[in-house]
């Protein structure tokens, strides 16, 4: 998981202006050979910044994103599911490691970033902003959660900064897993007794919305990205994304009985484009900033966490500690 | 060879590992440090492992399938001694628990490596390599904050005092206890609290923590023969709540 939707600054136009321009033109030349930029060359500060608030939103969606999915792991129903959703969310809060030892090469060191989190000034994922009330909706997590984000990252991958790059294509493998996984899950439920049918068609229904605004706001609303696009920092389009997932999942969807809240959901096969019913943008805002069903509780749990284990932390820091060697 | 002998202790050892196995899974999320969430969780599936291939030796002997025997039985018919199932705690509680246990299962699992019973000894020789780790990271941890601020030192003291009594309960021993030995299967808790006792010296004698007096300790016993503290029939709860909607279903 859990990377998609990215929120970007409005840049300012002057920004540009203070950077040397010899030493700009000969980056950009740089990132139009396919070349990637590594953290100790010279990259304009509005690249820094916007890289830095990137990864660091997606390290955050990583560690918030284990919280929903976490709360099953003490539920899950048989010795397989207990063991695989483990390993998974395992595998979420090592992306979040990963990730912001990928921004820390930018100049922000993890403390910061998880100060900002729980601040609240940084931002992360706002799906996991909603509730995941039964197992089924665990499942739909790991399934097409899951695969929106493979479809956001691996156009990320492409990207030019090239610490972030090598993170997420050892994400997207582990991605695969959790897919395979969560696919498996949601194929038992679809195709098995009348209350698992059930469960799984309410879990479908809850989480379309919050789905379809996964991608981010459309490109006829979202800030503009055409800088951030040249220098290969976001590499698709939030409607690009959102096209592809669709077009790979709806269908993989409906061949398991399920259906899908939207009754204007469909492809267009003139256009190739599937059509549907516009998401409110309005509701995404609000959440974004703060008032979803679950924000409060998300930076609440993140922050206790960060408090009960400050003492361990600070005792690893002290100057009277003996190091002590691995033992093998 | 008595199988209820060997029946009880397998029944012991899975639900000791399920249990804790459970626990530590429950620091998802909330671990001091990334790092740390992530070896509490590698622990985890670890236990939950181990105890699913114990479980599955016992169904070879008659018993029934592995998740109906860890999700379906209530309380009183585990078999963990309660140390395990005590909450997790400050990060303290969880850690000297987890030194504590995974002291005793590393030298546990080395002397059923040489067990009489077969499947057993199979998978003993298994399950000792991966605690290995576990007490490694233990010991790494119990070292570096028994030695640092006052604060972590006060902290891992008052869960060492706390923990002791029951981890003493790891030893109870079972009514089958000297027909284990004497058949070769198990050495006997007996054998294996000494050894423990040595290892778990050796290591706080390098912290400035202190033992308490071994000799005073009055053991928690019980959970062998499944008496439990108010905390293990919740957890069992939730641990089922999914499964038990439906037992017969494919999940």
């Amino acid at each position: 998981m859990y990377g998609g939707g990215n929120v970007f600054e409005t840049m300012k136009a002057t920004a540009l202006a203070e950077e040397d321009p010899i030493k700009l033109a000969e980056f950009e030349a740089r990132i139009d050979r396919g070349e990637k930029i590594e953290p100790t060359d010279w990259m304009p500060q509005l690249y820094r910044k916007q890289l830095i608030r990137m990864i660091e939103q997606h390290g955050h969606s990583e560690i918030i994103g284990a919280l929903p999915e976490g709360t099953w792991i003490t539920r899950a129903p048989g010795f397989k599911r207990k063991l695989a959703l483990m390993a998974k969310v395992q595998d979420e809060v090592g992306h979040a490691q990963l990730l912001y030892s990928a921004a820390e090469t930018l100049g922000k060191p993890r403390e910061q970033m998880i100060e900002d989190l729980i601040s609240g000034k940084s931002k992360y994922s706002n799906i996991f902003n909603y509730p995941a009330f039964t197992w089924a909706d665990s499942c739909f997590i790991s399934w097409l959660v899951d695969a929106g984000a493979i479809v956001n990252q691996l156009a990320n991958s492409k990207g030019s900064y090239g610490p972030y790059c090598r993170a997420l294509e050892r994400i997207c493998a582990e991605e695969s897993f959790h897919l395979k996984y969560g696919h498996h899950c949601v194929i038992h439920l679809a195709t098995g007794t009348k209350t698992q049918r059930e469960m799984m068609q309410a879990a479908v229904n809850r989480w379309w919305a919050p789905m379809m605004h996964f991608f981010g706001p459309s490109d006829k609303i979202s800030v503009h990205s055409e800088i951030l696009m040249r220098w290969k920092v976001k590499m698709a389009s939030n409607d690009e994304c959102r096209q592809q997932f669709l077009d790979m999942y709806v269908p993989k969807i409906w061949e398991l009985g399920l259906t899908i809240p939207d009754e204007n959901l469909k492809k267009n096969e003139a256009t190739g484009t599937w059509e549907f019913t516009e998401p409110d943008w309005e509701e995404f805002k609000r959440v974004i900033n703060g008032d979803g069903p679950c924000n409060k509780e998300r930076l609440a749990v993140r922050r206790m966490a960060e408090e009960r284990g400050r003492w361990v932390r600070q005792a690893l820091l002290a100057p009277q500690a003996k190091y002590v060697t691995p033992l093998a | 060879m008595n199988q209820e002998a060997i029946k009880d202790l397998l029944y012991k050892m899975a639900d000791d590992q399920l249990i804790l196995g459970h626990r530590n899974s429950e620091w998802t999320g909330f671990g001091p440090l990334l790092e740390e969430d992530i070896a509490f969780s590698s622990m985890a599936q670890d236990k939950v492992g181990q105890s699913w291939q114990l479980y599955k030796i016992l169904n070879e002997l008659g018993e029934s399938d592995p998740d109906i025997v860890a999700f379906m039985r209530n309380a009183d018919q585990f078999h963990n001694s309660q140390f395990v199932e005590l909450p997790n705690g400050e990060y303290d509680f969880s850690l000297i628990r987890h030194f504590l246990f995974d002291t005793a299962e590393l030298i546990r699992f080395q002397m059923l490596s040489e067990s009489s019973f077969e499947p057993l000894a199979n998978l003993a020789k298994k399950i000792k390599g991966e605690t290995k780790y576990h007490s490694m990271h233990a010991k790494i941890w119990i070292k570096q904050l028994g030695s640092a601020t006052e604060e972590s030192i006060s902290r891992l003291q008052g869960s060492l005092d706390e923990a002791m009594p029951y981890a003493f309960g790891l030893f109870e021993v079972s009514k089958f206890e000297q027909e284990l030995i004497d058949t070769g299967i198990f050495a006997g808790e007996e054998a294996l609290k000494a050894l423990w006792k040595n290892a778990t010296t050796e290591v706080i004698s390098e912290t400035r923590l202190t033992l308490p007096d071994m000799e005073s300790i009055t053991p928690v016993f019980g959970g062998r023969y499944g008496s439990h503290t108010e905390h293990l029939q919740p957890l069992l709860d939730e641990m089922s709540e999914v499964f038990k909607v439906d037992p017969t279903a494919d999940w």
